[in-house]
């Protein structure tokens, strides 16, 4: 790598030829350089893309061909790892989930996209957080199997209906949308935030664990379940449609009825 | 098993304190407002609405329903309630919203200085209130 590359430049060379059908929208991005930036500053950019480019062509766009200093993660860009969460328009989504068609104004009006970094974690640079605080909540809860006892010799059968109970929580993949629009966790970060509970949830209602009373007793606590105030940004968040707000309503339940 | 140097800047959270208290809030908060519910549009048809309105409030009024023990404990359960209520309520806000331990307990405590004040007060007044003191 050499220093003397300049900063307007993508990291992959000059702009592709625009394909035909594309239109052009601003991209309008909070950035933050620690080296650089006392505080974020608004960076916007003219993309040309076609209707079925996800957010994420977008941010590649610009990462590659117009600014190769732009930071964020992606990894599989299929809405499978959880990688680029992002606050796009003010709401939380992954934006290789989001579709430049579901964005554009009608009619001749230019649309403008504005993205963020997901708010309440550290920003280290430009979209991308520091999401240790968060992965500290999720950890807190035990999320693994606890077993005690001896070890059955054969695989730990469970049956179909009791499969179905926390079946909504195993869709987690751990993006950070849902706490990180909670507005208790923005002001808040001891809260241990929808992400964690719910992977608290999938495993108090495992019929084959035997840690739900530790969990519970995690949860119950000043930061846990009882600083839900039910807004439901975390189930409109979710990019898996997880109900998070109702797996939190029935860890609170088991709470107040001491019944898993 | 875990090495000391694992995750050495993690951050770190203080242990459970195995405590029901924020249970039973958060249940004292939706039982004390169904109570609410009734006890406030009670007192407010009551006072509003039947018998001319509010027009009729003076102190002969209040006397009067003061000397029946029914309406001294409907309006002390009101007081009560609604103190607790609302005071618990602006609890969970600060606790929500302060973003320095010292700012969080100064707005505390004055909240439960206040608290106590005016459900003593109240609590004085209902069980003290005298219909002869003009005499």
């Amino acid at each position: 790598m050499t220093a003397t590359a300049e900063t307007t430049a993508g990291s992959r060379g000059s702009q592709p030829p625009v394909p035909d059908g594309a239109v052009t929208v601003t991209v309008k991005i909070r950035r933050f350089n620690p080296e650089v930036d006392d505080e974020p500053r608004w960076d916007s950019f003219d993309i040309p893309a076609l209707p079925s480019d996800r957010v994420l062509n977008l941010l590649h766009h610009i990462k590659w061909y117009v600014d190769g200093t732009l930071t964020f993660r992606r990894s599989c860009a299929h809405g499978i790892c959880g990688s680029d969460a992002m606050r796009i328009n003010g709401v939380n989504r992954l934006a290789c989930k989001v579709l430049l068609k579901d964005l554009l104004l009608k009619g001749d009006k230019q649309t403008t996209i504005t993205i963020e970094p997901i708010k309440g974690l550290p920003v280290n640079k430009d979209l991308l957080v520091d999401m240790e605080p968060f992965f500290e909540a999720f950890r807190a809860v035990k999320p693994y199997l606890v077993t005690y006892g001896n070890e059955p010799t054969r695989e730990r059968i469970q049956s179909v209906a009791d499969r179905e109970r926390f079946d909504d929580t195993t869709k987690c993949i751990l993006c950070a949308c849902c706490t990180t629009s909670c507005p208790v966790y923005w002001t808040e970060g001891s809260y241990f935030g929808p992400a964690a509970i719910v992977n608290a949830h999938r495993f108090i209602f495992d019929s084959r664990d035997e840690g739900a009373e530790e969990r519970l007793d995690i949860l119950n606590d000043i930061d846990g379940v009882w600083r839900c105030r039910t807004t439901f940004n975390c189930t409109d968040a979710c990019p898996r449609g997880i109900q998070v707000t109702k797996a939190i309503q029935e860890v609170k339940r088991a709470l107040l009825f001491k019944r898993v | 098993m875990s090495l000391a140097l694992d995750k050495p800047r993690s951050p770190r959270r203080p242990s459970a304190r195995r405590s029901n208290g924020e249970l039973y809030s958060w249940l004292f908060m939706r039982l004390s407002g169904l109570l609410l519910v009734v006890l406030v549009l009670g007192h407010l048809f009551i006072m509003n609405i039947l018998d001319g309105g509010v027009h009729k409030i003076n102190f002969g009024f209040v006397a009067g329903r003061w000397a029946s023990p029914f309406w001294q404990f409907w309006d002390l359960a009101m007081l009560w309630l609604a103190q607790i209520h609302g005071g618990n309520g602006v609890r969970t806000v600060i606790n929500d919203y302060a973003r320095k331990d010292s700012t969080r307990f100064w707005l505390k405590m004055l909240l439960y200085v206040s608290m106590v004040l005016i459900i003593s007060l109240g609590t004085f007044v209902i069980f003290t209130f005298d219909p002869n003191i003009s005499n």
